[in-house]
């Protein structure tokens, strides 16, 4: 264990500045790891030709078909000790909480195990165990697995999912997030470990409108905290608000930046909200952290269909349901249901590499909205339709339909 | 005889409860409001009486264990044991005295990991794999970051840019690195190169061709064996087919290039969540320091800081004044190429006489 360091004249200028230095890092690693010391030396190459020298393959578990990254470097002949460089996913808890003797007892695994390079997190969420031979991920993952950790995901399949910390230390949720990441996540773990999904599908949960989880651009499915009755006011905390800061800061700050102009500053330094078109924004709530807060009347809004670019550029979900509780069994257990239905669905109609969002978009709202068996919501657009190219035959029926579930609802 | 395989625990998602600091826990979804007594620092009350601070500090997000010791140790020492991460890999320590807090900073200095990121600062920018790990990137992501935020330093450490600021990267179009009020992408310039000698052994043509979000590519038959061929005037460089094809070599040390896109929001928070925006291309993929890229994130942030109001997100800044000045304000080129020529692209026309001059 003591092969000799590469010169890595430009990773080393990654070492001064004030910022911690993941060079500094590998190369402490590499003083009694030698995978590390060849991965030092090929960094150092894409560094000086401006390339990448990794490539797929396979490598997995036992029991699991995805959760493995595999990487084999294509420059093995000059640096051998990492031509196998792969990644184990590693879901952790919803908030991403830890105490010490659990990130030690990772350290200790990944030490002994891997190459030592841990990342917390991935842009998924992941805790991501970087650098393993194909010989030795069973073990390391054999022994995270008795921490009570699993895999998380990869390929075509549900994948890891997120929750901001919300109920642990934030005032503003509007649900218990961890339990509904927990709910949901645990139930789709088939679909998780074993990918056979047209392509990934990703849960995010925020526990407010100010989706601290981007969950809206980049989940499949956003659930996202909110609240149906009033928001809640402190009047006194108002006028030491008003007092503190002046009624010109109110005016520009509160009054001005709601988007709906659904406040009011009164003369006498008291608040007051217009919240039938109040539209859950947080504004006002972040700026008065101590005298408003979200109602007392809570739940979800739930988007789906939100991606990155391929293949038909950027799409945000859509909102298709505007507002669930999310206080009882049940109702965490309907949460489930619609993301069940929506995967069934989408894995009998989406394309092979087809996101959610893209069969939405190729096959329409309307049809998306039937296989998943919901009602339509003026709630879910923006502004009704502008060209007159469809059919209206069936406007009267639908009319008629509406009205008679209607009264049936009573 | 060999023993039986072991068969994975499908535990899922793990408990929470168990890893949380006990004033979180005992304080689970009753916390009343906050405040941010200096930047880094959080400090939050519960209905119940009971206070939390936080104290948040930037880490280089690819850890080697040492550096996640060191910081158990300061854990140990300073934070009860307990600490989160964020989703930009900033890590938080919880403390529920006060008295607790400044001890807390100055082991976390000591240590080297910077304090802040909290409120209206430049919070730690969210990163990709690249070189490191990925198998298509194009540039790197963990030493791109690195060299952005030593320049950010300031950024991170105070708070006051006019509403917080996100930055993403991507090493690739595929942009994993996501949204944000600057997201600093690569972008391929020219069409893949195709070496044909190993298309027939290694790539699934029906689906190489059905990747592509142009149609450009056709099965083709070259030196008699099978292979594939790009239309060039249709190819847009989006490396869609290199992942399933290799020999599609879409990554170029010289034409691979950084592009910059400002205004992407996903708070809810006034405006509804909004898309970046491409603003500046064509800059040289130039490590270890990427210089060029540098630059031009510090003037934008630069103007913002100068020209946005209280509260506005980069994104409501360029709405409020407009994309022409910005442009002026920036000193960027303009150019066709900033049209969209996409789906729906109208939509990002302009069909009124709001003009500002
Ligand atoms: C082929 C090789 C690829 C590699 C090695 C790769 C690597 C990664 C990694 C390491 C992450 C973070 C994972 C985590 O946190 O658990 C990630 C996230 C992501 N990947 Fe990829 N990726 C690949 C392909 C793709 C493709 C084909 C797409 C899209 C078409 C894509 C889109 C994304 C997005 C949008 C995220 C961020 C998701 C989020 O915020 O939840 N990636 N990728
Ligand atoms: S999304 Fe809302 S509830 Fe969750 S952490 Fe962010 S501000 Fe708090
Ligand atoms: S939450 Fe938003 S929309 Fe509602 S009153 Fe406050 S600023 Fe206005
Ligand atoms: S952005 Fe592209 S190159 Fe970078 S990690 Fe994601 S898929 Fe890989
Ligand atoms: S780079 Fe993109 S547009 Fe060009 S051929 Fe490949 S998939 Fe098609």
């Amino acid at each position: 264990m003591s092969k000799k360091m590469h010169a890595t004249p430009m990773l080393d200028q990654l070492e001064s500045g004030p910022w911690p230095s993941f060079v500094t890092g590998l190369k402490r690693l590499a003083k009694d790891n030698d995978m590390m010391v060849d991965l030092l030396g090929q960094l150092e190459h894409s560094y000086q030709t401006r390339k990448g020298y990794w490539k797929g393959g396979t490598a997995s578990v036992k029991g699991y078909g995805g959760g493995v990254i595999p990487r084999f470097s294509e420059i093995a002949d000059k640096f051998p000790e990492s031509k196998e460089f792969h990644t184990l996913r590693i879901m952790p808890a919803p908030g991403m909480h830890y105490d010490t003797d659990i990130l030690r007892k990772f350290c200790d695994i990944w030490e002994k195990h891997g190459s030592g390079l841990i990342a917390l997190h991935g842009q998924s969420g992941d805790i991501m165990l970087q650098g393993c031979t194909t010989e030795n991920i069973q073990a390391a993952f054999d022994e995270v697995n008795e921490l009570g950790f699993d895999m998380g995901g990869a390929g075509p399949s549900v994948r890891t999912s997120m929750s901001c910390v919300g109920h642990a230390r934030c005032e503003h949720s509007c649900f218990d997030e961890g339990r509904a990441h927990r709910t949901v996540m645990n139930t789709f773990t088939d679909d998780l470990h074993r990918p056979a999904l047209p392509y990934k599908f990703k849960f995010k949960f925020s526990g407010c409108g100010n989706d601290c989880m981007n969950s809206i651009q980049r989940s499949d499915m956003a659930v996202i905290g909110t609240w149906r009755d009033d928001i809640q006011v402190n009047q006194a905390e108002v006028k030491n608000f008003v007092k503190a800061k002046g009624r010109e800061y109110v005016i520009d700050n509160v009054v001005t930046r709601c988007p709906t102009k659904a406040i009011k500053l009164k003369n006498d330094d008291t608040l007051e909200i217009d919240n039938r078109n109040c539209v859950r924004c947080m504004h006002c709530i972040n700026v008065m952290t101590k005298a408003l807060s979200p109602g007392k009347d809570r739940g979800v809004t739930v988007l789906m269909g939100g991606k990155r670019t391929l293949k038909i550029g950027d799409l945000m979900g859509t909102v298709i349901v505007p507002f669930m509780k999310l206080d009882t069994d049940e109702d965490f257990e309907q949460l489930v249901e619609l993301g069940r239905s929506t995967i069934d669905f989408w894995a009998e109609n989406g394309l092979e590499h087809e996101r959610c969002g893209e069969m939405i978009e190729r096959i329409g709202l309307n049809n998306f909205l039937e296989g998943i068996g919901r009602e339509v919501d003026p709630n879910m657009i923006n502004h009704p339709r502008t060209n007159p190219y469809i059919r209206m035959d069936g406007w009267d029926d639908e009319v008629a339909r509406l009205k008679a579930s209607k009264a049936q609802a009573g | 005889m060999t023993a039986q395989p072991r068969m994975p625990i499908e535990s899922g998602v793990p408990d929470h409860f168990q890893y949380m600091h006990p004033t979180l826990r005992r304080n689970y979804g009753q916390w009343a409001w906050h405040e941010r007594p200096r930047p880094g620092v959080l400090h939050h009350v519960s209905q119940t009486g009971d206070q939390v601070w936080t104290v948040r500090a930037g880490t280089q997000r690819q850890m080697d264990v040492h550096t996640i010791r060191k910081l158990c140790d300061i854990a140990d020492q300073y934070a009860d044991g307990y600490v989160r991460f964020t989703i930009r890999s900033n890590i938080e320590f919880m403390v529920a005295d006060e008295k607790k807090v400044k001890p807390l900073i100055d082991a976390l200095l000591k240590g080297g990991f910077p304090v802040g990121g909290t409120g209206n600062s430049v919070s730690m920018i969210s990163h990709t794999q690249g070189w490191l790990h990925c198998d298509i990137p194009a540039s790197d992501a963990s030493g791109a970051v690195k060299s952005l935020m030593d320049e950010l330093h300031q950024e991170f450490v105070n708070e006051d840019m006019p509403n917080r600021v996100k930055i993403t990267t991507s090493c690739c179009q595929i942009n994993c690195g996501g949204q944000g009020d600057i997201a600093i992408n690569i972008q391929h310039t020219k069409p893949p190169k195709i070496n044909h000698d190993l298309v027939a052994n290694l790539c699934e043509r029906p689906s190489v061709v059905a990747r592509c979000p142009v149609a450009a590519i056709r099965p083709a038959m070259v030196n008699g064996r099978p292979s594939l061929e790009v239309d060039e005037k249709k190819c847009i460089c989006c490396g869609a087919c290199y992942p399933p094809c290799p020999p599609m070599q879409i990554n170029d040390p010289e034409h691979s290039k950084f592009a910059i896109w400002v205004g992407g929001k996903n708070s809810n928070a006034r405006t509804k969540p909004m898309f970046h925006k491409l603003v500046a291309a064509g800059i040289p993929n130039n490590p270890p320091r990427w210089p060029e890229v540098a630059a031009i994130v510090k003037k934008i942030l630069r103007v913002y800081k100068e020209d946005a109001h209280a509260w506005e997100r980069m994104g409501e800044w360029v709405e409020r004044i407009g994309w022409p000045r910005f442009f002026e304000l920036t000193e960027l080129p303009f150019t066709k190429y900033h049209l969209d020529n996409w789906r729906g692209a109208r939509a990002s026309l302009n069909a009124s006489v709001h003009i500002r001059f």
